[in-house]
């Protein structure tokens, strides 16, 4: 095995351009869990929690987050989405959020990763770089899989990034306990009143993020109706339907944490409640 | 492969072997074993270590990408014998049964405690989330927390 410590982006594009079978580290909260039970055995490590150009975080409307953010800097820092900051504080314990990065969990891709519902519903862009130069890509279009991304091997994720959406977001997950819990399902909802557009992205019921286009749809059928630029508490029964219709997008599975009908009746649940929650937020 | 880090202010060079992780260095290179080893996928905390200054779990760090940093065990926090107020406080608040977590407890008590001196109950609970201890039932823990944010900075 090789280690080699990385300080520049530069840097890293080299080895991944000219080494085969590089493994990128950054906070290690997954790739150690993965090295500790023998189930992955990398060859090339390259360590990248130094790089410090992937530790800024700009915002003025538009919103570029560096992919070694951590989670606890997301939580002290106002990072331009209430949601994700929700979403940081669901994830882990203090040890695993001074560690763990928004780059890991897209670079992870896990469907149970709890900011990728956020950047979904978010219309997020994930920033790749290559010794070939950067491009972008939807996340919509960045998850292809559980584990899997359009990410080549030569590539680096820098960052993410996103239009600032307002206040009206939020993110809510269901798992066994706050701390350390994988989550059974998760659901975020972005209303941004100025550009009139509705996001909402599951996690953990599907093999990939799933964003809920009839929901979507119906709650800016709310929103049409009653003003985008005033907060509006929705009937029971119009928070209910979309909470119907984001549960009905979920193509959710049996397994340990939860079951397929708990998974849909949770996130009929967050559904009904997360719009409740975020219609009367300016 | 051979390391060097800064371990509870000394420089150290270690062996760390491939796939070791920054805890198994610790305790087996450095003989500092504290830190306890125990689900080694950072979720029980037994580990806890202070790494430039950040709690975090040595089982999630690769050992030798540790180089240069600087870490902090809890073998730094007593003097000789004598005990650190965290320490002192969980051994009066009757906080230990086991005795297995509380190294891990005692170092995220120090963190939090270097950041928020008074902390409320919530904001102990929340920063103690990643610490499970299976013996006391954590009432204890709680109050030893307290003791020791009284015995440090309420004079």
């Amino acid at each position: 095995m090789s280690v080699h410590i990385s300080r520049h982006v530069d840097d890293v594009l080299d080895n991944l351009s000219t080494r085969k079978d590089v493994t990128i580290l950054a906070g290690g909260t997954d790739l150690l869990v993965e090295i500790n039970f023998g189930r992955i055995r990398p060859s090339n490590i390259v360590a990248i929690d130094r790089v410090d150009e992937l530790k800024d975080h700009s915002r003025n409307g538009h919103i570029r987050m560096g992919a070694l953010v951590t989670y606890t800097r997301m939580l002290e820092t106002d990072v331009g989405s209430p949601a994700l900051q929700e979403a940081a504080r669901t994830i882990g314990s203090p040890q695993i959020r001074n560690a763990a990065t928004i780059g890991g969990n897209l670079g992870t891709c896990s469907p149970a990763g709890d900011t990728l519902p956020v950047l979904a519903a978010l219309e997020a862009t994930v920033v790749l770089r290559s010794k070939g130069g950067e491009r972008r890509v939807a996340f919509g279009d960045f998850m292809t899989g559980p584990k899997k991304s359009v990410r080549r091997p030569d590539e680096l994720i820098v960052a993410a990034e996103w239009e600032d959406a307002g206040e009206a977001q939020t993110y809510m997950f269901a798992a066994t306990r706050n701390a350390m819990a994988i989550s059974i399902s998760g659901l975020a909802l972005v209303v941004d009143r100025a550009r009139r557009r509705v996001g909402v992205g599951l996690g953990s019921c599907g093999p990939t993020i799933i964003r809920a286009t009839d929901a979507e749809r119906f709650a800016a059928g709310l929103f049409d109706e009653t003003g985008w630029d005033r907060p509006a508490r929705p009937s029971d029964a119009a928070a209910r339907e979309f909470g119907r219709l984001a549960a009905g997008a979920a193509k959710p599975i049996d397994d340990v944490r939860g079951t397929v009908a708990y998974r849909r009746h949770v996130l009929a649940v967050m559904g009904a409640r997360a719009l409740a929650r975020v219609a009367v937020v300016p | 492969m051979r390391i060097k880090l800064t371990v509870n202010g000394d420089e150290r060079e270690a062996e760390a072997a491939d796939h070791e992780s920054l805890l198994t260095v610790l305790r087996e290179s450095l003989g500092l074993a504290g830190s306890k080893n125990a689900c080694e996928q950072g979720e029980c905390g037994s580990c806890s270590v202070l790494m430039d200054g950040e709690l975090v779990c040595a089982c999630l760090v690769l050992g030798a990408a540790a180089a240069g940093r600087r870490v902090q065990t809890v073998e730094s926090l007593s003097d000789g014998d004598r005990l650190h107020p965290i320490q002192r406080a969980f051994v009066d608040a009757g906080a230990v049964q086991c005795g297995f977590c509380t190294p891990g407890l005692v170092v995220a008590t120090y963190s939090l405690l270097k950041r928020n001196p008074e902390p409320s109950e919530q904001e102990v609970r929340e920063a103690l989330s990643g610490n499970i201890c299976r013996c006391t039932g954590y009432g204890k823990i709680l109050e030893a927390v307290d003791r020791a944010s009284s015995a440090m900075y309420r004079r």
